[in-house]
């Protein structure tokens, strides 16, 4: 088991080494001195050498990215220009709300997600099954800022029955909290839940065509425990790598859906200093993300290995 | 009919191969997605070519008098805030992203191809290709492809470059490994023992048979691409403003969402038009050109 866990660790190195080269050289795709365009055209020569030399652009590329890398790695992600700020404290104040939205459309995904699947997978080629072929075909063509919009005008701005925008912290009471996320919670975790059932069905009927579901039927058990007993818990690890997966998106995907409304998370974080130019939180932010996104995909890897021996003892 | 049977008699061959692919056009008109997505491309095609016939206004002509009007018929969707008419620049919008879908999907596809190739076959290669492939692929779609706008700035060159980084890993790694399957098939090792040329063997012999997920996997990300262009420009970092694209359109109904429903609904539809067709056509494509789609089939 150490060994698995060890060999899987490793193997993630490059991969993140390379992911943070990636982000440390976007600055560089910027077309002239990334200090004068951060600064605009009134800066005047002095502010930008000083802030040239902050930045450590005034320095060798290597050298650059081992200070960038190093400090990174302590969890110093620079400062914030704009902001006066360091770039970690200013990720920490917009995690809640992007980590509160991530969670309940995930819920909403896999309530939906789960029983559909299931229910396609049982009545193979049935009118439940071509339901959720077309459910999927609309997940993957309706982007979830669009259904979101669909949503606002509908709930929000027809039937007057949801808030069209804003955020309030759960500690204001659960139904200021819920009510804000209602609508963009429902928008990306619909969106969300076309690609897990998917995923849910075909792991079902790979299940079920094995030999011990056979047994189990053959002894003449009920279908109810088949299905959640023998089906389910045997088909949910590749379930669980597409949750672990999409979970990883939401941190970032939702930036539109975020911005959309207003919700002070950390996509709507990326859009602002975007618009601001502030490079050093876009540097920051973009590895932070990505970095989560690959450690939780490690954690739902490492994860089944302690659920399923077979896993460990392959590789 | 389903597979070629292999003889050495040149003209029976080349019949046969007249055969399968009349049968693969036929097949593509019997399949109900395929033809449903192919007629949709057509409307969506002859929409973006003719928009400047079908409109009778300028997806910029200003009309501060008749702002925010509902659809009617002197302005079928309505106007904007600035009296711009809707029908207008929904057309012009679709055909901005058709044209960023399409360039996007073809040089991803071109690009793809050459990077999953040469990966599947020099190990060294294969090394420094694919992790930098699976280190781009490990960033969500999004955060990348603002990352890089926000570093770039917005416009439509800059937009097309950053889609094509954002989505050449998906075509690269499914090129290459359709490759490393078929580098292992007889009739390579046999050009091998021939002593062709591995320039030869890769574009003659392995190249072929990447060509259907190619093709499948392109049609998506012409879809991905549409929408994720839709996406950037909605936040500011796409194509610049004036400009009718389907996102900037999105942003203005944002901003008027709560008394001008025309301004949301309309490019909302027209994106979800677009995209579904792109989605069908390749749904459609793969059942036909993927054998095991098919056989399942055939057994039940």
């Amino acid at each position: 088991m150490t060994a698995f866990i060890v060999k899987r660790v490793l193997s993630l190195i490059p991969i993140l080494f390379i992911m943070s080269v990636i982000v440390f050289l976007i600055i560089y795709l910027i077309p002239g001195d990334p200090a004068r365009v951060m600064l605009g055209d009134g800066a005047d020569e002095a502010t930008i050498q000083q802030l040239r030399a902050n930045m450590g652009l005034d320095q060798p590329l290597i050298l650059q990215y081992g200070q960038w890398m190093g400090s990174a790695l302590q969890g110093d992600l620079g400062d914030s220009y704009f902001l006066k700020k360091s770039v970690s404290a200013v990720i920490g104040e917009h995690l809640q709300p992007t980590l509160s939205l991530a969670l309940l459309a995930e819920l909403i995904a896999i309530a939906i997600a789960l029983p559909f699947g299931i229910w396609a997978a049982v009545n193979r080629g049935g009118w439940a099954d071509k339901a959720l072929t077309a459910y999927t075909l609309l997940g993957i063509t309706i982007p979830g800022f669009l259904l979101s919009m669909f949503l606002v005008l509908l709930f929000a701005v027809q039937l007057k029955w949801l808030p069209v925008s804003g955020y309030a912290p759960i500690s204001d009471g659960l139904w200021n909290f819920l009510k804000f996320l209602i609508l963009p919670g429902v928008s990306v975790g619909v969106v969300m839940s076309s690609v897990i059932a998917r995923i849910v069905r075909s792991s079902f009927l790979e299940v079920m065509n094995q030999g011990y579901v056979k047994t189990a039927r053959s002894k003449g058990l009920r279908e109810r425990s088949i299905v959640y007993k023998h089906i389910l818990r045997n088909a949910l690890i590749p379930i669980l790598t597409v949750i672990g997966g999409t979970f990883g998106t939401l941190l970032a995907g939702a930036a539109v859906v975020e911005s959309i409304f207003n919700i002070p998370g950390l996509g709507q974080l990326l859009v602002h200093s975007v618009s601001r130019r502030d490079y050093t939180v876009i540097q920051g932010l973009v590895l932070f993300i990505a970095f989560t996104y690959v450690l939780v995909n490690l954690v739902v890897d490492l994860l089944y290995a302690v659920v399923d021996p077979r896993i460990r003892l392959n590789k | 009919m389903e597979k070629a049977q292999p003889s050495l008699h040149l003209a029976k061959r080349k019949r046969a191969f007249g055969n399968r692919r009349r049968g693969l056009l036929k097949r593509l008109l019997a399949s109900k997605t395929a033809s449903a997505g192919s007629v949709l491309i057509i409307v969506v095609a002859f929409i973006s070519f003719f928009a400047p016939w079908i409109s009778v206004y300028g997806p910029h002509e200003v009309d501060i008098v008749n702002r925010l009007s509902p659809p009617g018929t002197e302005h079928w969707f309505g106007t904007d805030n600035l009296g711009r008419d809707i029908f207008s620049r929904v057309m012009h919008g679709t055909q901005i992203s058709a044209q960023v879908g399409f360039t996007v999907a073809l040089s991803v596809a071109i690009l793809g191809l050459v990077v999953g190739l040469y990966a599947s076959m020099y190990k060294w290669l294969d090394q420094l290709l694919m992790r930098t492939m699976d280190a781009l692929f490990a960033f969500p779609a999004i955060l990348l492809a603002i990352a890089i706008m926000a570093a770039l700035g917005p416009s439509v060159s800059n937009l097309i470059i950053c889609l094509i980084i954002v989505f050449i890993p998906s075509v690269a790694r499914i090129v290459r490994s359709a490759a490393l399957v078929a580098k292992e098939q007889t009739y390579v090792e046999a050009m091998h023992a021939l002593g062709a040329s591995q320039t030869r063997i890769l574009w003659q012999h392995i190249m072929p048979s990447t060509i259907s997920p190619l093709i499948v996997q392109s049609s998506f990300i012409f879809a991905e691409a549409i929408i994720v262009e839709a996406a950037l420009s909605f936040l500011g970092a796409g194509i610049p403003a004036p400009m009718a694209s389907l996102g900037n359109l999105l942003a203005d109904g944002k901003m008027y969402i709560y008394n001008s429903w025309w301004m949301t609904l309309f490019p909302g539809f027209a994106l979800i038009i677009s995209v579904l067709a792109m989605n069908l056509f390749g749904d459609g494509i793969r059942d036909l050109l993927d054998p095991h789609v098919r056989q399942g089939k055939g057994k039940k």
